[in-house]
């Protein structure tokens, strides 16, 4: 099984740059070199007219005014941005934010500094489908909550959060909704209107565009205010000082205007390869489990748990295929998964876990491929553990009394 | 992380895959770990009369590093008797298979299986 060659399939971790972006930023790096601030001169205003027309891009796709968008270096800005700002310019008045237990590491960090400073910060549970209780944000509104912060789609499992009846809840109580996208755009159809959402980031390296870029929208009616993260020449409407990259901006919308032209032939062709990969492997395979909602998530983002095997081995067994080990194994902490563990996986299982993303570059023989390695490696594995060789038995492993270390 | 060479091959060819009855007077099993942890070991010795181990298998769920240290120490305790086997160091194997640190405790965790296969085989055969 060695023959084959390595096979991209960590979508949620970055996507390679599509080559009609490409294409459209190299002039910014050659010829037009202008400042887009520079509103004396033609070189200014050729870029600025390239970074305008990337805004109009990125506002497309989410149903926003191009001048609600901020371009940013990334999500990670972006959320920063978006509760660190809210916090500062309104914290005197509200001083309560709601997120949740399985947000990314930047929203809950931002979160964390906050509570530091006085802010009282709530964390919503997910149920084992990876999804919030909508009563229960609801019972957590208070008359100091400012800001609501859940994320579109989740990054490690996939899932989709039901973001209208979120925006519905938060603009019905007069609080401010942030939604964390960068794993949402161009998977699922947003709109920000319908949806009530004041603040949304997006990332451009998840959606083939470069990494280093990425935006937040901004409300304008009603207004939403943001303190400045940095002091400067007050670009982005005063809300993010420093001279933009044209050739990143232009890469961002150009990346944008292609998702939000592809989204249902993409979805579609992505839905049919997770269905081979699925099929595939519990055609051959038991005790395979789905992480998050089955019904519920986006098509290119598979969170397996395979019972009896430990993530970290079968990475190394399947090497030729990069995928991400839901067990954080690889990194210096052993602990697996806080997303995970707050779904009620077992830590047995979350042990087990892989993720594996498909995206606009993966063919199906990738995918035939990919099946065939990972179906040899959990079986040679399986031959070598003792907990499937005891579940094979009939032994309940959950009986044992283990002598943890 | 690059591994090293030996600890590869063990991975990849691990010796003495397999289970020996655990009824069996001669055998010694030891179960160390915990699936909640992510590492379990199970090291099994056949002693024969003379008290010297002539065979070993192992089944482990783990990493790659806990499957090459109990595929190695499988090797190192066959043709030994009880007592050089029970005086295996966790050091020499993680020296062996050259782990990172992060990986020390699958060293460890072969080292209690082997003693742990010693005791129960001792259990059973107190004369």
């Amino acid at each position: 099984m060695n023959n084959i060659n390595n096979i991209y399939l960590d979508y949620q971790a970055t996507t390679p740059v599509d080559k009609r972006v490409i294409d459209k930023m190299l002039p910014y790096f050659g010829e037009i070199y202008g400042n887009p601030h520079s509103r004396n001169h033609s070189f200014g205003w050729e870029a600025e007219q390239a970074v305008e027309v990337a805004r109009e891009n990125v506002a497309n796709i989410i149903g926003a005014n191009p001048k609600e968008i901020i371009f940013t270096s990334g999500a990670t800005e972006s959320n920063n941005l978006a509760i660190k700002g809210l916090a500062d310019f309104y914290g005197d008045k509200k001083n309560h934010i709601i997120t949740c237990v399985t947000e990314h590491k930047c929203v809950l960090e931002s979160c964390r500094l906050l509570s530091e400073r006085g802010f009282e910060v709530t964390y919503l549970q997910v149920n084992k489908d990876g999804l919030i209780d909508l009563k229960d944000l609801e019972s957590k509104i208070n008359d100091k909550t400012l800001l609501v912060s859940i994320m579109g789609v989740h990054n490690e499992i996939g899932v989709i959060q039901p973001l209208k009846e979120i925006g519905d809840i938060c603009r019905k109580n007069s609080v401010f909704f942030h939604t964390d996208c960068a794993q949402a755009i161009g998977k699922i159809k947003i709109n920000v209107d319908e949806m009530n959402i004041d603040l949304l980031s997006i990332s451009g390296h998840k959606i083939y565009a470069p990494k280093g870029v990425g935006a937040l929208y901004v409300r304008r009616k009603p207004r939403v205010r943001i303190s400045a993260m940095m002091s400067g020449g007050g670009q982005e409407r005063g809300m993010r000082s420093g001279t933009l990259s044209p050739a990143l901006c232009v890469g961002l919308g150009e990346a944008c205007r292609i998702c939000a032209d592809e989204i249902d032939e993409e979805s579609k062709r992505i839905t049919k390869l997770k269905n081979i990969l699925l099929e595939g492997i519990h055609g051959e395979c038991d005790d395979i489990f789905i992480n998050g909602s089955e019904t519920d998530r986006v098509p290119g983002n598979i969170n397996l748990s395979f019972a009896y095997v430990e993530g970290e081995s079968l990475m190394m067994g399947i090497k030729n295929l990069a995928v991400s080990s839901g067990s954080a194994c690889t990194s210096a902490s052993l602990e697996p998964s806080y997303v995970l563990k707050a779904l009620g996986v077992s830590e047995e299982l979350a042990h087990t876990s892989l993720r594996i993303g498909i995206g606009r570059y993966t063919s199906e023989k990738d995918v035939r491929d990919a099946v065939k390695v990972i179906v040899n490696e959990v079986k040679r594995l399986r031959s070598l553990s003792p907990l499937w060789e005891m579940a094979q038995e009939g032994v309940d492993i959950s009986k044992i009394k283990w002598a943890s270390h | 992380m690059a591994y090293s060479k030996e600890l590869l091959d063990h991975y990849e060819n691990p010796k003495n895959v397999g289970s020996l009855d655990k009824a069996s007077e001669d055998v010694g099993t030891g179960l160390v770990g915990a699936p909640a942890c992510g590492d379990v070991m199970k090291l099994q010795i056949k002693v024969n009369d003379a008290g010297i181990i002539e065979d070993a298998k192992f089944k482990t769920f783990g990493c790659g590093s806990a499957i090459a240290s109990s595929s190695l120490v499988t090797e190192w305790v066959k043709g030994k008797k009880i007592d050089e086997a029970n005086s295996i160091k966790n050091t020499e194997i993680a020296t062996h298979l050259a782990l990172p640190p992060v990986k020390i405790h699958c060293s460890v965790l072969a080292e209690d299986a082997i003693k742990a296969a010693i005791e129960d085989y001792k259990k059973k055969n107190k004369k």
